[in-house]
């Protein structure tokens, strides 16, 4: 039972990062229809300017406040070189664009810091943090980080006039226009955004994985799973999603560790735990092609 | 009447196509002016071009300062609304986000507030259905809340692309009652592009005739109204 628990808890930390991950790939899809590749790549290197900050000295949490801001505006800026100039440019211009960035980030990062695992502190306290035997300090500050970052989020898209705008210029970027929003300074948010949570979940995830620049790697897969299952263009279906899967894969892990225990055969255990969780993905997504929360769009003529 | 909008030598290309061949005319302060013609005739790409949502060349005055060429998010903010073809609903939005966005720019909050009670006056069938998810209105909601929209804006010149499309006649009568009541009472001057001729003709006080991209005739309405190729080609009789 203690056993199970953990790894529900362990899941949970998990998912939570997977939906950041998953939340950044959906905000940018929404407002462009793409899926920006190097999501993942950009997280890693935000956390690597953390693990900079930290080595120059500052506190982690000065650090994580100031990475989360140098983040938006490498988004922001990105935004408006890069793409801006490829508005009108084929899809497969821009996948090209998106690799390319994946690329870039990555061989930056092994040269500036090199390709060797470095270590990543926790903030969270080891002792009284968590709950014996179920769920690690970490894990569980993990949880609670992800859950204000999305509350915060959640509130400024609802709530603020801001956040209306951005939405409404996602949805409908030439009305959008006629009531005066500058819908491509709102895209550009939206890639700082997107860069801020992605930044959240490189921070988060760097202790768990170890900091080196292929981490993000496995990562931006089971995210990108977590947008599918969730419904690529539903942000709280993307966070449902992003748990989903976090429990999923570990769930499929312990189930196989059961069966071993109890026959002594050996199905399924760690090493193909990413595989079940793409299958059971594949097969939600045949079950229901729009995702678990998409609504499949019907347009009222 | 001074000339609240004048456009002369208008020009206006999708790609390598001109629709718009040399188009021009005038809307008076605090009038209803009317663009008729045909099918493809240039009347959605001229209220466009004024919008700088289509490439143009020519001269586009608002109010005495040259429009053209600014951003089309710049032009709204000079007070001119755009209902468009098709009314440009924000489906995913709710009713009243749908209103608010078009006040996103204006820091005065009970300001806004007081100008979406103003607008439920014309339109109090939207504050009914103030919460409910846009894409789920009637086709003839949908364009009142898109004339709503526009009125959030305070604008002083009203675009509006055939506000009737589509729509049963009775709600056709009811949105155009509506209209005059907006050029009456809140002086707001209004640029109507319509295929129901005869409709507009008696709402407007000035009308245009476009053909393949050109002003083939203008006049006031009841002139307009009154010649026979006006009323053999769009009014039936």
């Amino acid at each position: 039972m203690e056993q199970f628990l953990q790894q529900i808890a362990s899941g949970l930390a998990n998912g939570a990062i997977y939906a950041c991950v998953a939340l950044a790939l959906v905000m940018i899809y929404v407002s462009t229809d793409h899926i920006n590749f190097a999501q993942g790549e950009m997280a890693m290197f935000s956390a690597y300017i953390s693990w900079q900050l930290m080595d120059w000295g500052m506190s982690f949490w000065v650090a994580f406040i100031l990475t989360v801001l140098i983040s938006f505006a490498m988004g922001v800026l990105i935004e408006r070189l890069i793409l801006r100039p490829l508005h009108n440019a084929p899809v497969l211009s821009i996948i090209v664009v998106f690799i390319g960035l994946l690329a870039i980030f990555n061989s930056m990062a092994g040269a500036f810091w090199s390709y060797l695992i470095k270590e990543f502190p926790s903030p969270f306290p080891k002792a009284d943090f968590g709950i014996a035997g179920v769920i690690g300090p970490h894990q569980l500050g993990v949880v609670l980080v992800t859950l204000i970052v999305l509350g915060l989020l959640f509130v400024f898209f609802r709530y603020t006039p801001l956040g209306l705008a951005m939405r409404a210029a996602a949805q409908n970027p030439q009305m959008a226009r006629l009531v005066g929003v500058r819908v491509d300074w709102m895209l550009a948010l939206g890639w700082g955004l997107a860069a801020s949570v992605g930044a959240v979940a490189g921070i988060m995830v760097a202790h768990i994985v170890y900091l080196e620049p292929n981490m993000m790697g496995g990562i931006l897969l089971y995210a990108f799973a977590s947008a599918l299952v969730g419904g690529i263009s539903n942000p709280a279906g993307a966070v449902a999603g992003g748990f989903i899967v976090g429990i999923l894969e570990n769930m499929v892990a312990y189930a196989g560790n059961q069966i071993e225990k109890a026959t002594g055969i050996y199905i399924i255990g760690n090493g193909e735990k990413l595989t079940v969780a793409l299958i059971i993905v594949i097969f939600v997504l045949t079950v229901k092609p729009a995702g678990l929360f998409g609504r499949v769009v019907v347009k009222r003529v | 009447m001074a000339a609240l909008l004048e456009v002369s030598g208008l020009k206006a290309f999708y790609g390598q196509t001109q629709s718009l061949y040399d188009v021009g005319f005038e809307i008076p302060m605090g009038g209803i002016t009317t663009l008729l013609g045909a099918n493809g005739a240039g009347k959605t790409t001229t209220l466009r071009a004024i919008c700088n949502m289509v490439r143009t060349d020519g001269t586009i005055r608002f109010d005495g300062k040259n429009i053209r060429g600014m951003a089309t998010e710049e032009i709204v903010r000079q007070r001119i609304a755009h209902v468009p073809e098709g009314r440009g609903t924000f489906t995913t939005l709710t009713v009243d986000e749908n209103l608010r966005i078009a006040a996103y720019t204006r820091k005065d909050k009970q300001a806004v507030k007081d100008e979406l009670e103003r607008v439920f006056v014309y339109f109090p069938r939207l504050k009914e259905r103030i919460q409910q998810q846009a894409g789920t209105l009637s086709g003839g909601e949908q364009q009142m809340l898109a004339i709503a929209r526009a009125l959030m804006l305070k604008p002083r010149l009203m675009l509006l692309d055939e506000p009737s499309f589509g729509l049963a006649p009775l709600i056709v009568l009811e949105i155009f009652r509506i209209l005059r009541r907006i050029n009456e009472e809140e002086k707001v001057s209004i640029l109507l592009v319509e295929q129901n001729a005869a409709l507009a003709l008696d709402l407007a006080t000035h009308a245009y005739v476009l053909e393949t991209g050109k002003v083939v005739m203008s006049g006031p309405s009841d002139v307009v109204k009154n010649d026979e190729n006006v009323r053999k080609s769009y009014l039936g009789y």
